[in-house]
């Protein structure tokens, strides 16, 4: 019975470590659209932005095809460990809870958080006492999502929406006061948008780390460490040959 | 209130996704569910009664509009009617300024009168099918007392239509209690609502889908049970003797 145990368990540890070791040509890579101008869709449909660029070019670099597959945030990580996807490129902040999970590459991007409200409205500051009573859009399981629900929680009312389309549509509506999100992201749909006008509220916000971690990364599943590394040395390479830059200025132009 | 939560997250120790934050969530899910279908409900049936007799009109221009109202609302799915309400009525010209927006501006209205049109219409249906039901031989033995056509509505017809209706009513209100899953798609924090944070949160969907199932078991049960109450109730006379 015993050395039946050790046989199944040694070619358990075998099967795992074949599954450790497979290597990818074809890399799925999970991504929640829209969110300008990190991911979007062209009027003419095609998907693109930020994250889709540098992610095609890296899988270049990496030597593997790549395959964008659409995925609601709330259920982006849930997805990766069920194999949905073997990556995730989506603006996902790097921070201690979802390391317990996935796999992060090295930051490649690190965008502040910014509060952002209609330009008629009154809102000066982002204090408890100034948002007490107040509607708060967020995209939920954000980090900004996390912030807003531990800081203002007891306070105000806090919206969560499943995409930022659904935010934008029920702040143009007037059913939200203000919206906590990416500060690229609502500089795209919000500022430059032609329908209303828009404000920054207060500072752009990166702290405390807890919440705000160190800027984005690509997750992958633990195991996958060899495929994290070959896309980190890609990032490494793109960075010093200038491409990243590039990239960085075709999306967000010059930096303010 | 300091308290309490400390002495919850002592019972707690150790449970990372079910902390006394994460049961409130819960809790306010449950009172947000019970109160939106409740209230949705309670207002859909009183709807539901005139326009079921209605229904059964001899006039054409009564009958068909009513027919019309619950074709639509019993041949569209929920979602769609919801998403119409809630993100479609912001784009009527000068809705932020009427007197309606206070109402519309949050969710949980948008949402009621989702629910309660919806169930309004299903429930007419079934009422309105238990009516026609009505034994030919009650309908002329009131003729035969000389009753009027209000009078025998009320005595005879009703009466017998809403016991007969029981069964499917209950139905009715157990499939609109699970209808409600669909209001946290409009930012509503019922009970599928708070699953969905705890979800995307803590990235568990197990603890938290598997949770808020049980507690929707313990309301259909409830549900079911008080059904179960009033037929042996009101339909004791159709019970066999022995």
């Amino acid at each position: 019975m015993k050395k039946l145990l050790t046989v199944s368990l040694l070619g358990l540890a075998i099967a795992a470590t074949t599954a450790q070791a497979r290597d990818y040509d074809h890399v799925r890579i999970g991504v929640d659209v829209p969110y300008e101008p990190m991911e979007y869709r062209t009027p003419e449909g095609e998907l693109t932005g930020f994250d889709i660029d540098l992610g095609n070019e890296l899988c270049e670099r990496v030597g593997v095809t790549c395959e964008w597959i659409e995925q609601e945030w709330d259920g982006i990580v849930p997805g990766l460990l069920a194999r949905n996807y073997d990556a995730i490129m989506s603006s996902m902040t790097i921070n201690d809870q979802r390391r317990q999970t996935v796999l992060f590459s090295d930051p490649y991007f690190t965008p502040p958080s910014a509060w952002f409200a209609p330009a008629t409205s009154e809102l000066e500051e982002t204090t408890k006492e100034s948002l007490e009573g107040k509607t708060i859009g967020v995209q939920r399981g954000t980090l900004q999502d996390n912030y807003v629900t531990d800081m203002y929680g007891n306070v105000a009312d806090i919206n969560r929406y499943s995409t930022a389309d659904d935010m934008v549509l029920d702040m143009e509506a007037e059913r939200l006061d203000i919206v906590f999100l990416d500060y690229p992201v609502g500089k795209a749909t919000l500022i430059d948008s032609e329908n209303r006008d828009y404000q920054v509220v207060g500072e752009k916000i990166t702290e405390p780390k807890e919440y705000f971690g160190d800027g984005f990364g690509i997750a992958f599943r633990q195991r996958d460490e060899a495929l994290a590394e070959r896309f980190n040395e890609a990032l490494d390479e793109v960075q010093q040959d200038g491409t990243y830059d590039e990239i960085h200025q075709k999306y967000f132009g010059e930096e303010e | 209130m300091l308290d309490i939560s400390t002495w919850f997250n002592d019972i707690l120790a150790g449970n990372l996704i079910f902390t006394a934050q994460t049961l409130g969530y819960y809790w306010e899910g449950l009172v947000t569910t019970t109160q939106l279908v409740f209230l949705s409900l309670v207002i859909g049936l009183v709807m539901a009664v005139p326009l079921a007799v209605l229904r059964g009109s001899k006039h054409q221009w009564i009958r068909l509009p009513i027919y019309l109202y619950t074709y639509v609302f019993r041949g569209t799915p929920l979602l769609i009617q919801l998403y119409i309400i809630y993100y479609g009525v912001v784009f009527v010209d000068g809705i932020q300024e009427s007197f309606l927006w206070p109402l519309l501006r949050e969710a949980f209205y948008p949402a009621l009168i989702a629910f309660t049109l919806n169930t309004a219409a299903y429930t007419t249906e079934i009422f309105h099918g238990a009516i026609k039901a009505t034994a030919r031989g009650e309908i002329e033995a009131a003729r035969a007392y000389g009753m009027s056509q209000n009078l025998m509505m009320r005595r005879i017809i009703l009466p017998s239509a809403f016991r007969r209706a029981l069964p499917a009513y209950g139905n009715e209100v157990i499939f609109m209690l699970h209808a409600s899953a669909i209001a946290s798609v409009v930012t509503l924090m019922d009970l599928t609502g708070a699953a969905r944070f705890v979800y995307a949160r803590y990235y568990a969907p197990f603890e938290a889908f598997l949770f808020v199932a049980a507690i929707y078991l313990c309301l259909t049960f409830a549900i079911l049970y008080f059904f179960r109450f009033l037929e042996k109730k009101l339909l004791a006379h159709l019970r066999p003797l022995s």
